[in-house]
């Protein structure tokens, strides 16, 4: 691990200011990601500011109706939150459905849509890498790609976002808020927040420099049955093959996002107009363009079986 | 002791203390965290200073430079070794082909190439990313399935005997005249011991003696590896290894750690410690050898073999061994026609050896799959078909009988307490909601090995014993049987005995490894315990054949003597060893199991549950029920593992195994075991030692892999035949959902 200075901010304009001055600054919060990749020098911050003291942890109501979410309310905490759990439920499903306990005590709800991706190359750091150190290629590409991306990727990198909560949140159309160096705000939906790798695959998502995630808000809730099918080659513990949150309303209507497919959790909304077809229906306008390697392209059909089987479960 | 003719009634018999479900007594010391493991061994030698371990960057070639000046400069820094600085390879120990240290020349990817030493381990870590090796790339050989096809032979037996096919009656024309026959391509995947602990030791010389604590199962190979890699004499080393956690075959032999441990205290002047960083444990160390095997069976009407060709090849670096995946198939069903063969190519991965049931674990793994898809053939119960095919000799030489073998009863005492009856013999027929659900049953079976060990037990002033031996305790339960083992022949209560182990300054035992350890040393222990008692009658005036040792008293007619009065003017000592003679090789000394499974597979997703697991064994006498019956669910545990889960994903352009941790090299966690269940038949077996004790390490993991892909099969009606059974290989093909 090469050495940091460490600094603990107290307001989240300050923690902003803190990382945007200083060239490979991060932020720090529940650390379980980022500390285990320091100790592999796959990140090499030279300054941390913890923002663990800016009382962004509480979950409230929004004036919509909706839920804001602090950015260091812990997934443990989301996960139990009773509104979360009433009104939410595929939330609650899908964080339960990652990590373990103890994870889930440490990590935030910011932190777990800032975890970067589990390659198997990105976390060799004698093998090229273009998220990790971009310009060396992608040893992905032909190599051991069984768990990566099968849509949205590109010739540079197939890596896929691994988080379960976030396939949730974009199910719910969720929205980011953030505070900038200057002070401004912004919001960032949910479907825009994570980035598809392109030629510039380093980048995970469209925050800038010192931009900071202080919230996730929800809308209002829409009802419907709650749904989180997570598949993975053990019963836990483990990242998934594919990931299936749905909402399902009584006419059989509703709404789908897949995990463990790309750089992102991936929803086609237009593909949902066909929830009522079947999921068949629903992933072959999900899945359109899809560029599988030989190893994964079973991701596919195990999506369309997954939410097969969500669906089947909705109906009870 | 040389054990040659079976054993009669002993003291051992009484079954007073062994054979009672016995707590551990480490238990306390290992659920307070009492027990010192190798890399918490902070008393043992004061300034310790801390070791990292540079891994090679590519699989195949040489380090044309290495630039170290960074690393020596940064802050802490106490020294740093290069591999560089010696010409060749450090002389490679015992047992293995891969060398841990030393020269220019790369052979696998994550050997080892440097080691710094710091004041602390952060500072040993961030130094070691400061060094800079160039390398000069050779094309490896990375492909199992692409060398196969060339890979020569690797003869059975030696000399003028040595033969490259095995064959016992005509193979050839009994599977031609066979009414019913099989003919099928099987694969089994490298795979990792990823045991909890990983590699760890503390080094720490005194002039010319140097001490390592640390962490291995068999103490005299790796004292013996260890002055033949650093060119020492043997009296000048110890090995400590008192707690292990686990090791699987992968502390078997002395790896990088010790070796770097050692050179880098030389080098400072201070004793070192170092535990080998988790993603270098795959890589750098030994692995099983995955496989590509290819049974034949041929079988009559009513389901008698009359042919079996089994053959296997797997791959190592040059001067490997195979993995011997053909070893049970030599002993389990009788056929008077038989065929067998090895190959083995050379790769350029890192070495294959030993790992738990070596052989026999992806053995059994495909021959009872194939023997499950010719019950299905026969239309014949895969039970049947076992028991109809039973031996009480051996095979291919029927000389030689089983001295016991109890694997029919293992199979009808599982059958009945499964229910077995209710399995469904055509596949895919039944359902619960979403879920197919399956039984499956396999035979386990594997050798018991006779090997030497020795031990001393020493009778107190205080009138308690104690026992030394470098006998080791790899989580096994070790510590328990010994102490049973003293208790009982020296008629005192079990909290009586202190028990010392892992230490090489004792007598060399069998070690753990190859489910050897129990049975043998226990029985040299008991040779130990024999010797005490004669020392103790003598001291006390008694005739040892006639003395009874029993509740803390030496008895004989009408005279009983408190046994600690033996040692009143001194302690006594009783040392000595087992040894064996012919018996064990007139007899074939193996143990048995009938293990059965449960399985639902999810209809839609292809993921398979496990529900229920039933392992029956038949190993000798059971010493301790409930250290046994943690060994065998632990195997069980692992044979899920590899049914469903575990393989070393190997990357053939870069020549490593990818997945080289424990977040993407999967073992089975707690979610994905459930109901588990072990019967003992608990037959003291005479000829195999005056315990009348067998290994059970082992086999409770041969068979169950193949136990859940025949349940697996049962439920889907998808037969898959290269392991692991993970989800992608049945999907397509499961029943339509309805």
């Amino acid at each position: 691990m090469k050495s940091f200075t460490y600094e603990r901010a107290k307001t989240p304009a300050q923690a902003a200011a803190a990382v945007a001055k200083q060239q490979g600054a991060k932020f720090l919060a529940g650390g379980t990601n980022l500390l285990d990749l320091m100790k592999l020098e796959i990140e090499t911050p030279t300054h941390l500011v913890d923002v663990q003291d800016l009382k962004l942890d509480r979950i409230e109501r929004t004036d919509e109706g909706g839920l804001r979410i602090g950015a260091l309310v812990t997934n443990t905490a989301l996960a139990a939150d009773a509104t979360v759990r009433r009104d939410y439920g595929v939330l609650t499903r899908a964080i339960v459905a990652g990590a373990s306990g103890q994870l889930r005590n440490k990590a935030t709800t910011a932190g777990n849509l800032l975890q970067r991706t589990r390659c198997p190359y990105f976390y060799d750091t004698n093998q090229p890498c273009n998220k990790r150190k971009p310009g060396t290629g992608c040893a992905a590409i032909g190599g051991f790609s069984r768990q990566l991306a099968v849509i949205g990727s590109s010739d540079h990198c197939i890596a896929t976002y691994p988080s379960d909560m976030a396939v949730a949140m974009r199910l719910l159309d969720a929205t980011v808020e953030t505070v900038k160096a200057d002070g401004k705000t912004r919001s960032i939906a949910m479907a825009d927040f994570h980035r598809l790798p392109g030629d510039t695959p380093e980048r995970d998502n469209e925050l800038e420099r010192g931009e900071l995630i202080t919230a996730v808000t929800l809308p209002r809730p829409i009802g419907g049955t709650h749904l989180y099918h997570k598949v993975r080659d053990r019963a836990s513990y483990a990242f998934a093959l594919v990931s299936v949150a749905a909402v399902i309303q009584k006419d059989g209507s509703g709404r789908a996002a897949f995990g463990g497919v790309a750089a992102r959790p991936w929803r086609v909304e237009a593909a949902e107009a066909a929830m009522t077809q079947g999921a068949r229906a629903v992933a072959s306008g999900v899945f359109a363009g899809a560029k599988p390697t030989e190893e994964n392209q079973f991701k596919i059909l195990l999506a369309e079986r997954t939410l097969a089987s969500v669906m089947a479960q909705a109906k009870g | 002791m040389k054990f040659e003719t079976p054993a009669t009634q002993n003291p051992i018999d009484q079954m007073k203390v062994i054979g009672r479900a016995t707590d551990r007594i480490d238990g306390p010391l290992k659920t307070t965290g009492m027990a010192p493991y190798a890399y918490e061994r902070h008393d043992v030698a004061s300034g310790q200073a801390y070791g990292y371990i540079v891994g090679a960057a590519i699989a195949k070639g040489r380090i044309t430079t290495m630039d170290t000046s960074r690393a020596k400069a940064a802050p802490g820094v106490l020294t740093v070794l290069s591999t560089l600085d010696h010409d060749k390879p450090l002389p490679l120990g015992m047992m293995n082909i891969a060398h841990l240290y030393g020269g220019a020349e790369i052979a696998h990817y994550h050997q080892a190439i440097a080691f710094v030493v710091a004041e602390t381990f952060e500072q040993a870590r961030a130094a070691a990313s400061l060094i800079q090796t160039e390398y000069a790339r050779d094309k490896g050989r990375f492909d199992l399935a692409a060398a196969a096809p060339s890979a020569p032979y690797e003869p059975s037996g030696s000399g003028a005997d040595a033969k490259d096919i095995e064959r016992v009656g005509d193979f050839a024309a009994a599977y031609a005249a066979a009414p019913v026959t099989i003919d099928q391509r099987y694969t089994t995947p490298g795979e990792s011991h990823a045991m909890m602990e990983p590699f760890a030791t503390i080094a720490g010389w005194e002039s010319e003696k140097l001490t390592i604590w640390t962490s291995n199962q068999m103490i005299a190979w790796n004292k013996g590896s260890l002055a033949k890699a650093l060119s020492l004499k043997p009296e000048n080393i110890r090995v400590d290894s008192p707690y292990i956690g686990g090791g699987f075959g992968g502390k078997l032999f002395l790896r990088a750690d010790a070796v770097l441990a050692a050179l880098g205290a030389k080098a400072c002047g201070r004793p070192v410690k170092v535990a080998m960083q988790r993603p270098l444990m795959i890589n750098n160390a030994t692995h099983r050898p995955a496989t590509i095997q290819r049974i034949q069976l041929g079988a009559t009407k009513d389901g008698k073999l009359t042919a079996i060709h089994h053959s296997s090849t797997s791959s190592n670096l040059p001067d490997g061994k195979p993995e011997t995946a053909i070893a049970q198939t030599k002993m389990l069903y009788a056929a008077p026609n038989r065929e067998y063969w090895l190959k083995l190519a050379v790769t350029d991965l890192p070495e294959g050896n030993a790992m738990r049931a070596p052989g026999e674990a992806p053995g059994l793994m495909v021959l009872e799959m194939a023997m499950d898809e010719l019950a299905e053939k026969l239309g014949m119960d895969p039970v049947e078909l076992r028991v109809v095919n039973d031996t009480q000799v051996d095979p291919g030489d029927p000389s030689r009988p089983f001295s016991q073998r109890h694997l029919v009863e293992c199979l009808r005492t599982g059958a009945e307490k499964f229910g077995w009856s209710r399995r469904h013999a055509k596949p895919a027929q039944v359902r619960e909601g979403k879920w197919l659900i399956g039984m499956g049953m396999a035979v386990g079976f594997r050798d018991s090995p006779n090997t030497k060990s020795a031990a001393r037990i020493r009778l107190e002033k205080t009138g308690r014993l104690t026992v030394e031996t470098d006998m080791t305790d790899i989580g096994t339960g070790t510590y328990t049987i010994m102490a049973q083992t003293a208790a009982e022949m020296m008629g005192v209560p079990i909290d009586h005995v202190k028990v010392i182990l892992g230490d090489s300054d004792f007598p060399v035992s069998a070690g753990s490894g190859g489910q050897w350890g129990a049975n043998n040393a226990t029985s040299g222990l008991y040779a130990a315990c024999v010797k005490l008692r004669e020392q103790v009658a003598q001291q006390l005036g008694f005739n040892a054949a006639d003395a009874i040792f029993a509740d803390g008293k030496v008895s004989a007619g009408n005279r009983s003597v408190p046994l600690a009065d033996a040692a009143r003017s001194g302690p006594l000592t009783g040392e000595d060893g087992i040894d064996y003679g012919d018996i064990v090789k007139k007899n074939q000394l193996s143990t048995f199991a009938g293990h059965f499974v449960e399985v639902a597979v999810d209809a839609y997703t292809g993921e398979t549950r496990i529900r229920r697991m039933l392992a029956v064994c038949d190993a000798g006498r059971i010493l301790n029920p409930k250290s046994a019956r943690s060994q065998v669910i632990g195997a069980m545990v692992m044979g899920a593992g590899a049914a469903m889960m575990e393989e070393l994903a190997v990357d053939k352009r870069f020549g490593y195994f990818v997945n080289h941790d424990l977040a993407s090299y999967e073992v089975p966690v707690h979610a994905d075991i459930p109901h588990q269940e072990v019967i003992f038949l608990d037959y003291p077996d005479d000829k195999s030692s005056p315990m009348k004790a067998k290994g059970i390490g082992e086999l409770g993991l041969c068979g169950v892999g193949a136990a859940i892909a025949n349940a697996i099969y049962n439920a889907t009606g998808v037969r898959v035949r290269d392991y692991p059974i993970t989800l992608d290989k049945h999907l397509e093909k499961l029943p339509a959902i309805a």
